[in-house]
């Protein structure tokens, strides 16, 4: 197969070197270099910064006026300036190609990216995605009504980022495709240069994102996903107001992402038994949903498995032998001139699609334990005295904060 | 009653105590795992020209327009003819300048004449627009000298190549950033 390879891309000289007699010399041609790797880590500075300056902007300065002035700076450099790549969302596909890759190194700068955010999730609360994160400034500084969407469409819609985490996982895994990267909607404005596809689907989502703010946050970022179940156990977050909660109930309207918890001072107790039993059929069934889904993963893992250009092209071939249906595609054209043999694609193949069915159930595990939580939690009472921002979904936009009365005295 | 609240309450930390060693171990844990794995020299994107099929989607699946791909002649490995496959389309009557002969759509080579029977082919790289059909006549009918490369000062250096994805034979992989091109003259088989 190697020697197919070399006989076939062995460039025969047709024609022989030209012998000059009257001094003539090559024309040098100019290698230009993309910047240093020391710029790398200059953005990875700038982003602690970035998340150090918002953390203490909306805990502690309690500014909203400041942080869309980070937000602006965010937007502009990782924006821009560096045409938003590489970014945290992005970064978790190349978390995945090395973690499950023996052959792949990952950047640095691409590792911080990941942990980076996540560690001041868990310090801070989300407030990367407050005013770090390109596109959710985009988002934030183009949002300008408040559209509230009911609870049961907010619920169906936020599952999203987590097929999207999984499959984008799954996909990176097995050298498929970085369908992040792909599909982003923004970073075609950043470079002022996308196809029309990426035009339409990026402006659609900034247009509706005027009245239902931060389309891309709620429903489809999956490294949302990570910062959700971060924020929840942070150590410091943003609090509506700067001290007690007088319970007023004038912050009840001020989130446009309903993620403001309300409290109940009143009621203390409820019917405790039936609780109980809700909460504990809601508990057995986590298993249930999470091995279905898994079961249902590893089934439809072949079909998964065309995304990676291999097993496409394998198939195709396998359909013009079997069906006679002609294989035209560049790919096809290109492997019967390339000298490799069916066997070895079809083995390719079948290497590809039991990697599929290896990681494909996994992702059916994580997406089913995910919902069975999501669905408990629903069960869970908490009594809560305060209103306070639900740490998972809030944003740290620091937008509600306007409406606490409270005041300190200095 | 107090009491109930003060182990509801001690529970609750304990478990947020739990939960943030729970998260933060396996991010902190990250770059141990992934010591031998990491790259710190950093990569970009290069096509070999070995693979290449000139199937011409270089132009049109970069993410930049113009495409950051752009042909290059490797003059070591140039025949310097006169009927040169690269330059002129097949069934050009005759061989010279004229645009109906020229095979480039926008006419990025330049033909110089050097001496009897040479003559110098150079790509005119703001022209260029990385279609690969001049790469595709010189390897299929010259010396192969023409070949497309992925210019380092146009490329972005996306996360995935848009090109990589779609490229038939594979030919763009990741290379380090200090070397980043693959020349057909330095490197032949």
């Amino acid at each position: 197969m190697f020697i197919g390879h070399t006989v076939l891309y062995a460039q025969p000289q047709r024609f022989p070197r030209p012998e000059f007699e009257g001094g003539y010399t090559f024309p040098t041609h100019q290698f230009l270099y993309q910047r240093g790797p020391l710029w790398e880590y200059m953005d990875v500075a700038v982003l602690v910064i970035a998340l150090l300056a918002t953390a203490w902007m909306v805990i502690k300065k309690r500014s909203r006026q400041g942080l869309v002035w980070i937000s602006v700076f965010s937007l502009a450099y990782f924006g821009f300036y560096r045409q938003g790549c590489i970014c945290a969302i992005g970064s978790v596909q190349n978390l995945s190609l090395a973690l499950f890759n023996e052959t792949y190194a990952i950047p640095v700068s691409a590792l911080l990216f990941f942990s980076i955010p996540l560690i001041a999730a868990l310090l801070f609360g989300r407030v990367f995605c407050a005013g770090v994160c390109p596109l959710g400034a985009i988002q934030e500084l183009t949002g300008f009504r408040q559209l509230r969407i009911p609870r049961q469409v907010e619920a169906v819609l936020s599952a999203i980022p987590f097929v999207y985490l999984g499959l984008a996982v799954l996909f990176a895994a097995t050298e498929s495709q970085f369908i992040i990267c792909r599909y982003d909607p923004f970073v075609g404005f950043f470079r002022i240069d996308a196809p029309y596809t990426m035009v339409i689907f990026g402006s659609l989502l900034l247009i509706v994102g005027i009245f239902v703010n931060r389309p891309y946050c709620r429903y489809l970022c999956p490294y949302g996903v990570l910062q959700n179940i971060f924020s929840r156990f942070s150590v410091k977050h943003m609090t509506i107001t700067p001290a007690e909660c007088r319970n007023c109930r004038l912050c009840e309207s001020g989130c446009p992402y309903d993620a403001i918890l309300q409290s109940d001072p009143d009621a203390e107790t409820e019917r405790p038994a039936r609780s109980w039993k809700e909460s504990a059929i809601y508990l057995s069934v986590i298993p249930v949903i999470a091995i279905g889904l898994a079961v249902l993963l590893y089934n439809i893992s072949p079909s998964l498995a065309v995304v990676n250009d291999n097993v496409k092209l394998a198939r195709e071939i396998r359909l013009e032998k079997n069906e006679g249906i002609k294989a035209v595609s560049k790919n096809a054209v290109a492997f019967y001139e390339s000298g490799k043999t069916e066997d070895e694609l079809f083995a390719e193949e079948q290497k590809i699609t039991g990697r599929f069915r290896k990681g494909a159930p996994w992702v059916g595990l994580f997406l089913g334990l995910s919902l069975g939580i999501g669905l408990f939690r629903l069960t869970a009472r908490s009594v809560r005295k305060d209103y306070e921002p639900d740490r998972g979904r809030c944003y740290s936009c620091a937008k509600c904060m306007k409406f606490c009365p409270v005041k300190i005295n200095n | 009653m107090d009491e109930n609240k003060n182990n509801r309450e001690s529970r609750r930390d304990f478990v947020k105590a739990a939960g943030r060693i729970l998260l933060a171990a396996p991010v902190l844990a990250l770059p141990v795992i992934l010591a031998k794995r990491t790259d710190v020299k950093g990569f970009v994107w290069q096509i070999d020209p070995f693979k290449c099929t000139s199937c011409e989607l270089c132009k049109s699946s970069c993410v930049m327009t113009p495409s950051a791909v752009k042909c290059m002649n490797a003059f070591p490995m140039c025949g310097y003819c006169d009927f040169c496959p690269g330059y002129l389309r097949q069934g050009a009557k005759t061989f010279n300048t004229a645009a109906e002969n020229q095979l480039c759509p926008v006419g990025a080579i330049k033909r110089k004449f050097v001496e009897e029977p040479y003559f110098e082919y150079t790509i005119d790289e703001k022209l260029c627009d990385g279609c690969s059909k001049c790469v595709k006549g010189c390897y299929d009918f010259g010396n192969g000298s023409l070949y497309l490369q992925i210019m380092h000062n146009l490329c972005v250096n996306c996360n995935q190549c848009a090109i990589a994805r779609v490229c038939p034979s594979d030919a763009i992989s990741r290379v380090p950033a200090e070397d980043p091109y693959i020349r057909k003259e330095i490197k032949k088989l």
